[in-house]
């Protein structure tokens, strides 16, 4: 499922984007406690293609995609 | 001897709604223009639709009863535009030599490259998994040594193939292909060569050549070349524009034109986007020609020399209406109607003035047009407009300028 998320993320001076936390619709938010991996690819699953971040958030593996300049989720682990 | 490849997106536009909506991915789907506008045509369809024999370019209907499961989605270019770019952008990573062909298909010569990421057949399939991983669609690439025989490669293997072509093996692969899957073998040609006895590449490739000039004429000497793979076309760097010959827009009316009237608006609005889109590039034409399609899809073009060569739109609509009064007398309705213009000089070199013409009006419809534009450009092509298309806004209520998409152009 293609969830579109809030996230708060860091510009940095050289034009890097990188995500610090993603804010849940309900008011929760998520610290992405590490970032392992940055790269092009496609979300089969959610349905879409950009920048996919492999975040780590609380001992659990996400992905989140930058797609243009909206940022989205799929619940599943993909591959 | 050159590496050339050739890359075709499979199914690109009916991929990429797939790739958006996965819930479509296990169904037959077509890309369909808009049936209320009268563009309801198949656009493109997938994999699975393909072995329901549905056809690009056929009405939704015809493809709707050869397979009743079909799923039409309805086209959105703007995705396409993006996966277009970013498809050239991985291309980009191997070489600067890359001359797309449409929105979904590129040359690539990486005759250069091969020291660096290897033989020509391993780029392929480092693009292939690149653009599958990376951007969720298919592609087939064709690697050969001229880029006839690579876009024959990529034609050859679907969907998420590489076809390596080599001189010790093309006798082998594509003389046995059918004669219309050369590129410049259309519906005619095949017909006057399957009266001459060619079927096949490969009964093309041998046949006598002044035998076949005596048919063909100068095309005779290009078939030979490609089917013998003696193509030494060059593919164009990426940043190289190509000089502008033609300039045009069409566009199928919202519903049939059934008078003067009615052309008038289609062609106003029509000039319009031509005209802005020729000040933009800095040119002046002195030919337009203007293509009228009637209900039975009956379609024919004229074309006319202008005394001097302009940009003023104005001009070019007086020049159209003219030629429309000239050559059509509405004893059909008309479904779709379209504007090119070409002859082009730059608009920076200065040009003959005519004693019959007040040159003081031409500046001032400048002025007007060059105030226009701004206008147009700041806010918005339906910003302003001339009042007659303020009568029927259904008719007038379509943006050439910016729903006009790049369609593959000729290979010469």
């Amino acid at each position: 499922m293609k969830q579109y998320v809030s996230v708060t993320a860091k510009f940095d001076a050289d034009g890097n984007i990188l995500p610090l936390k993603i804010n849940w619709d309900d008011g929760r938010s998520f610290d992405i406690d590490r970032i392992t991996d940055i790269r092009y690819a496609a979300s089969l699953k959610a349905g879409g293609a950009g920048i996919r971040y492999t975040c780590r958030i609380k001992q659990s593996e996400k992905y989140l995609f930058l797609e243009d300049n909206r940022w989205f989720i799929n619940n599943e682990k993909e591959h | 001897m050159r590496t050339i490849l050739h890359s075709d997106c499979n199914g690109f536009f009916a991929s990429v709604e797939c790739l958006y909506n996965p819930q479509l991915r296990d169904k037959p789907v077509a890309v369909c223009g808009d049936k209320d506008k009268r563009h309801g045509i198949i656009l493109a369809k997938n994999e699975i639709a393909k072995k329901f024999n549905v056809k690009t370019g056929e009405p939704i209907w015809q493809a709707q009863q050869k397979c009743p499961e079909l799923v039409t989605a309805s086209a959105h270019y703007d995705r396409y535009i993006r996966f277009s770019k970013l498809c050239r952008e991985i291309y980009s990573d191997y070489t600067d030599n890359i001359e797309p062909f449409g929105l979904d298909e590129a040359w690539l010569d990486v005759t250069g490259s091969t020291m660096l990421y290897g033989s020509g057949e391993s780029i392929a399939q480092e693009i292939r998994h690149r653009i599958k991983a990376e951007l969720g669609i298919t592609v087939s690439i064709g690697v050969s040594f001229n880029k006839i025989f690579a876009k024959l490669g990529s034609d050859y293997k679907k969907p998420d193939a590489v076809t390596v072509i080599t001189k010790e093996n093309y006798k082998d692969i594509v003389w046995y292909l059918k004669a219309s899957d050369l590129l410049y073998v259309g519906r005619a040609t095949e017909r006057k060569l399957k009266q001459l006895g060619i079927f096949t590449i490969g009964d093309l490739a041998n046949f006598p050549l002044p035998l076949l000039r005596k048919n063909f004429g100068k095309w005779a000497d290009i078939l030979h070349s490609f089917s013998n793979g003696l193509d030494f076309s060059p593919v164009m760097k990426a940043d190289e524009v190509s000089a502008v010959k033609s300039i045009g827009n069409s566009t199928t009316a919202i519903r049939d034109l059934e008078n003067f009237e009615d052309a008038k608006i289609i062609f106003m609005v029509l000039c319009d986007s031509v005209c802005r889109r020729m000040r933009e590039q800095g040119y002046r034409a002195k030919t337009v020609c203007i293509s009228i399609r009637n209900t039975e899809l009956y379609s024919f073009t004229r074309q006319k020399k202008l005394d001097c060569s302009t940009n003023l739109t104005s001009d070019i609509l007086k020049a159209s209406l003219e030629l429309f009064k000239g050559n059509y007398t509405f004893d059909k309705n008309i479904r779709s109607l379209g504007v090119s213009v070409s002859d082009f000089e730059p608009d920076t070199v200065s040009h003959q003035t005519s004693i019959f013409v007040d040159e003081k009006s031409v500046i001032r419809q400048e002025h007007l047009d060059s105030a226009l534009d701004k206008i147009k450009n700041r806010f918005g092509n339906f910003s302003i407009n001339p009042c007659k298309l303020m009568f029927d806004k259904n008719l007038s209520g379509f943006n050439p300028k910016e729903e006009h998409t790049v369609h593959p152009v000729g290979y010469f």
